[in-house]
């Protein structure tokens, strides 16, 4: 899977996009975010508050009980501010 | 059919509803919305937005479909920028145009709450000694609420 990170989760991961063979016992975007968590003292910064957490699955808005598949593009982002 | 647009230049609002409007003379209501960088105080350089491209223009493209299902348009345009941008630059354009003003004024209202609730766009100030990624507020969730009662 494609995982791809944007706003200050983007700058504390310190990477735009990572790939990923999903791990079996990953089913749910909750788990990956468990997951990418503990890979980085980057990821843990960034991924700590997970209420302002959200995410994309291919390019739809997705929540922390959606499924996820490998192949899939999965987008981690803080809540949105344009307009 | 709504005409999405997401570009980092700059946008001619009168040529946008002229464009629009074309010759279709049932028309009898145009409304825009524009956004634009704010700088209160005068301490800010640039705003530069981030969005996800792909994903942001399938979002602009969902929430104008919910809004032509919703009011009888006759034209729906929204433009919205990304890069660095300077205080007083435009930012967003929504134009509506429909038979009568209700029907516009709504769906461009409805296009401004969900947009802003919803496109993957991130902003991030940049003054002369900090950087600083603005937060969503809870304001433009609850303007949300209000058209589920509409």
């Amino acid at each position: 899977m494609k995982i791809r990170y944007f706003s200050w989760i983007r700058e504390t991961i310190g990477k735009a996009e990572e790939s990923l063979v999903k791990p079996k016992e990953i089913n749910t975007v909750h788990e990956l975010l468990e997951f990418l968590s503990k890979t980085s003292d980057g990821h843990t910064a960034a991924l700590k508050e997970r209420v302002f957490i959200k995410v994309a699955v291919n390019q739809v808005h997705a929540d922390h009980k959606s499924l996820v598949a490998d192949g899939d593009e999965i987008a981690i982002f803080p809540p949105v501010t344009g307009g | 059919m709504a005409s999405i647009s997401v570009q980092s230049k700059d946008f001619n609002i009168g040529k946008e509803i002229a464009l629009l409007k074309g010759a279709d003379n049932e028309v009898g209501a145009i409304v825009t919305f524009t956004g634009t960088v704010r700088d209160v105080g005068g301490t800010l350089e640039t705003m530069t937005l981030e969005h996800y491209p792909g994903m942001t223009e399938k979002e602009l493209e969902r929430i104008a479909v919910i809004a032509e299902d919703r009011w009888p348009l006759r034209g729906c345009r929204v433009i919205h920028r990304y890069g660095t941008l300077k205080p007083g630059d435009n930012i967003v354009l929504v134009i509506t145009q429909s038979a009568h003003r209700e029907a516009a004024f709504k769906a461009a209202e409805f296009l401004m709450d969900f947009l802003k609730s919803n496109a993957p766009f991130w902003k991030k100030e940049s003054r002369a000694d900090s950087e600083k990624w603005v937060e969503s507020k809870q304001s433009d969730t609850a303007s949300l609420e209000k058209w589920k009662n509409e």
